[in-house]
């Protein structure tokens, strides 16, 4: 008997806008001892799934049924459900910093699950939760019961709430994108104890995530989720090796890691579609490169012989990487001179501690780079190498502690307050988080226009055509000049980031991180700008990532920074051939790229029948 | 922990200084002649240079500066201008009015005002959560003194008038010779005070409450299959203690230094009190005093809040 089987789950939440239909109709089975992952992008409804049938969202209003164990889940009182969480269902949440209470010691919040729900001593629960934390490796567990959250890192905050959730042994652990907080390295290392949890608790993992490549090397079974609909179900192998929906087919084929580097990246066009309307066919149709007249209509679950199951109207055709002419990026000539010469930088921070005290923390330990004049170099590394940093001190935003940084033939640190001015006009940077780096009380058209007016070189009717031939150059609508940033979706905005930092035309620019915030389908599309605006206007960038796909794809040369060095610099490709640093091939063996499709041979279809509560 | 204590006693002195210094210029450059307040409008002007010498006031600035700051370090603010009387024991004798006001305040506003702000929190949008509202918009808008007045009026004057006393019209009993006569005096300034700054608390408590049950810890304690008693007390109100004993040092230190209106309104000769008519009558010293003295409660409760802070957050530890 499966541990879990939901059917025909439709969630919807009443908000101010609207009702939100944050799942339609989904059907599927857990298998005890399995480990089952539900994927999708933000908004596809994977989290509010769970949390919903978990009781966690009171407002939400759920039909269907979900039974675990043979009891139904949605049936239940509140009581009865508060019996069942921590006990017989642990979950893990995504960020382990804020998913853990601030102000109490791990200890305490361990035992507070142990004392929940069994009546047992102090003691007794102490040395439970010591044994589990020891279990999913802490050394020294008996004394860091404790310390407080804060006094871990990442990753051992994140074992920590695996131990929480599983200090019961409960059979079953929803852990929604238990890894995603985390740096390539430690993400490893937590599904690597997350499996072995699996294994020697017999615990069945249901597992959200976004990472379509880390789901393709540990899920038995998938869900594929798009804006509440389930898309595609069924075991990881058939899912990911011969993919039957098209959307499934165009998320693997638009992971960077897929495309050659001369090969422009399969994007999915457009956007996911509001929660709020009412789809009357297929709800993908509109992004969909297969779509014909019939997609209006409401598609069939079609079952195929190898237990994979799709909502689509049709097989879809196998498809290849980007048909889209390959951009050619050249990279420079050897020998041509750096734009930017570092040598020996070094950036030390002092920051205080609490009551005052203050420690030095060396952020950049001594980094010679040169970046010449055409290429795009790459910098990797995992949160707190000092990347971020470097990439700030070269656009002149942070003066370095030591060292020298030339620009163009110019030293750096010896300028004057206007020479600092003409150096930030020759640099830009597009930065990480396209929510938080648009002032939301600004129009576009002032966002994009406001270097040029800083630095005097446009006004009036000159500056809103130029601003507009910058809207255009980027993709977006140059009609859309008076929005605010919030009309816009985040690869839109990125691109507003873009194209603000082109405005002045900079010698060099840096991507900090541009597209980690962003899904995958659209951190496809904002990629692809990025590769062809660099032919184009044949940039000079520094490239900034923890992913080291989209470095691979982006980058003619790669430095590997770990803790404020660069331990490695190489041509991309030799990187990946020939990692020399043992640090370059922990990162290379912890970054997982989804397989590259394959068209189905004999793939036999043995039902297709109408979805259920389909209009 | 002992650096930073000492670090912050160094900061207190200064700023401590600093106030005395700016309040001693102020008065010095001020208009008014303090001798004629000494001696009397219709006072010869022989008597009042005498009045000038005997007080020190013909000296230069500094100097008479730092004759009050080493008196003030031993604990002697000079003397009234009006009775003679020292500053130092006109001040004293007033303190145990104006704490006994303040502290009761504290107890009855924040019983008053925290659950409010925790009813409104769990229950946002609905008419409990309106009706803490409501407390709160009546509470920010009135003014004290109409409350005060409004106070003596129904639970004073009309039972007066009906021939019997429900509460006295103000006045102070010193707590240690009868404590019941004592909180039987205080309870309408208490409740006064407490009803104009509760408001002020359930509105911090639910904003901080609302925010903090929308926390990740929150749903974690939920999915521990906590009851949600456990979760609104445990967790969440745990986490919303530290901006309350923020606003609350500020509160009581504020107001340590004289509750003027409640003072004025039922007649309690407090701290607050003795600075009105320490202004009315122009005498320096006691105004002097009783800003220092406001001074020092901010300064103290100001590190007794940061060393709670340590206590209460673990991450400033």
């Amino acid at each position: 008997m499966p541990l879990i089987e939901a059917r025909n789950i439709t969630i919807r939440i009443p908000t101010e806008d609207g009702v939100v239909h944050a799942a339609r109709d989904l059907s599927f089975t857990v298998e005890a001892g399995s480990l089952f992952g539900i994927a999708g992008e933000s908004g596809s409804g994977k989290s509010v799934l769970i949390q919903a049938i978990m009781g966690l969202l009171p407002q939400a209003e759920i039909e269907g049924e979900c039974l675990f164990q043979g009891q139904d889940l949605l049936a239940m009182t509140q009581q009865e459900l508060r019996a069942l969480r921590g006990r017989h269902i642990g979950m893990v949440f995504q960020d382990p910093l804020s998913s853990l209470h601030p102000y109490y010691s791990i200890g305490r919040q361990i035992t507070e699950v142990i004392h929940t729900h069994e009546s047992v001593s102090k003691d007794e629960a102490r040395r439970r939760a010591a044994d589990m934390l020891e279990k999913v490796g802490i050394e020294d567990a008996v004394a860091r019961l404790n310390d407080f959250p804060h006094q871990f890192s990442g990753g051992m905050r994140q074992r920590v709430m695996i131990a929480m959730a599983l200090v019961l042994q409960p059979p079953l652990i929803f852990a929604d994108e238990p890894t995603t907080a985390l740096d390539v390295t430690v993400q490893a290392q937590i599904m690597d104890l997350l499996k072995r949890m699996s294994d020697e608790l017999g615990v069945t993992i249901v597992m959200i995530t976004h990472d379509l490549g880390l789901l393709s090397s540990v899920a038995d079974r998938v869900m594929i989720l798009y804006a509440g609909h389930r898309l595609e179900f069924g075991p990881a192998a058939s899912v990911f090796g011969t993919p039957a929906h098209p959307y499934t087919q165009g998320l693997l084929l638009s992971s960077p890691g897929i495309s050659g580097p001369d090969e422009a990246l399969v994007s999915i066009p457009g956007r996911p579609p509001s929660l709020l309307a009412t789809p009357r066919g297929c709800i993908f149709a509109p992004r969909c490169g297969q779509v014909q007249e019939i997609c209006k209509t409401p598609p069939p679950i079609r079952r195929y012989a190898d237990g994979a199951e799709a909502l689509c109207h049709f097989e879809p055709e196998a498809r290849g990487p980007n048909d889209d002419v390959a951009i050619a990026h050249t990279a420079p000539a050897p020998g041509t001179a750096p734009l930017v010469s570092i040598r020996n930088l070094h950036m030390t921070y002092r920051i205080a501690t609490g009551f005052g005290r203050k420690r030095d923390l060396d952020v950049i330990k001594g980094i010679d780079l040169d970046v010449i004049r055409g290429e795009t170099l790459g910098l990797v590394g995992e949160s707190g190498c000092g990347k971020s940093t470097l990439a700030r001190i070269v656009a002149g935003l942070t003066p370095a502690t030591g060292g020298q940084v030339n620009f163009d033939g110019t030293e750096v640190s010896d300028l004057t307050g206007r020479e600092w001015r003409d150096l930030r006009k020759r640099v830009q940077i597009v930065f990480q988080d396209p929510y938080g780096s648009l002032n939301p009380r600004r129009r576009v058209g002032s966002i994009i226009g406001a270097p040029l007016k800083i630095h005097g070189l446009a006004q009036g009717a000159a500056l809103k055509d130029e601003v507009r031939r910058l809207m255009g150059l980027v993709g977006l609508n140059p009609e859309h000049y008076n929005r605010f940033p919030n009309e816009f979706s985040g690869g839109q905005r990125q691109r507003i980031g873009i194209a603000r930092a082109l405005a002045l035309k900079p010698d060099l620019m840096i991507f900090d991180e541009p597209v980690s915030a962003l899904d995958v389908s659209i951190q496809a599309q904002i990629l692809n700008l990025i590769k062809e605006l660099q032919a184009e206007l044949n940039l000079t960038s520094l490239f900034i990532s923890h992913d080291l796909t989209v470095v691979r794809h982006m980058c003619d040369r790669i430095a590997v920074m770990n803790m404020g060095r660069i331990i490695e610099l190489e041509e991309a490709d030799a990187i990946f051939a020939n990692p020399r640093e043992e640090y370059t091939r922990t990162l290379l063996a912890a970054s997982h790229v989804p397989p590259r499709p394959v068209e189905p041979d004999h793939r036999q279809l043995i039902a297709s029948e109408p979805q259920q509560g389909a209009m | 922990m002992i650096v930073f204590i000492a670090k912050r006693l160094t900061f207190g002195l200064f700023v401590l200084i600093t106030l005395s210094l700016f309040v001693f210029f102020l008065f010095f450059v001020a208009p008014g002649d303090p001798a004629r307040v000494v001696a009397g409008d219709k006072a010869p002007e022989a008597q009042l240079q005498q009045v000038r010498e005997n007080l020190g006031l013909d000296r230069p600035m500094p100097e008479q500066y730092l004759r009050f700051v080493t008196r003030a370090a031993q604990g002697d603010l000079g003397f009234s201008y009006r009775n003679r009387q020292p500053v130092t024991d006109l001040i004293v004798r007033r303190i145990p009015v104006t704490v006994s006001l303040v502290f009761g305040g504290v107890l009855f506003w924040l019983s008053l005002g925290v659950p409010i702000g925790i009813i409104s929190a769990r229950n946002p949008g609905t008419w409990k959560d309106r009706l803490g509202q409501v407390f709160i918009l009546l509470g920010l808008s009135f003014p004290t003194f109409v409350l005060g007045m409004l106070a003596l009026y129904t639970l004073y004057f009309l039972p007066r008038t009906a021939g019997f006393t429900l509460f006295p019209p103000g006045g102070y009993a010193p707590l240690l010779d009868n404590p019941l006569k004592w909180a039987w005096h205080l309870a309408l300034p208490w409740a006064t005070l407490a009803l104009v700054v509760a408001a002020i608390y359930a509105r911090l408590t639910r904003g901080q409450l609302l925010q903090v049950l929308g926390e990740d810890y929150i749903r974690t304690a939920r999915a521990k299959g906590l009851t949600e008693r456990r979760v609104v007390y445990r967790h969440g109100m745990r986490a919303t203690l530290t901006p309350l004993v923020t606003q609350l040092g500020a509160d009581i230190a504020v107001l340590l230094g004289g509750v003027i209106v409640i003072e004025q309104v039922y007649g309690l000769q407090g701290v607050g009190a003795l600075a009105v008519q320490a202004v009315q009558n122009q005498d320096r010293p006691i105004i002097i005093g009783v800003v220092m003295l406001g001074g020092l409660f901010i300064v103290t409760t100001n590190l007794i809040v940061d060393l709670l802070y340590a206590a209460l957050d673990p991450r400033v530890r």
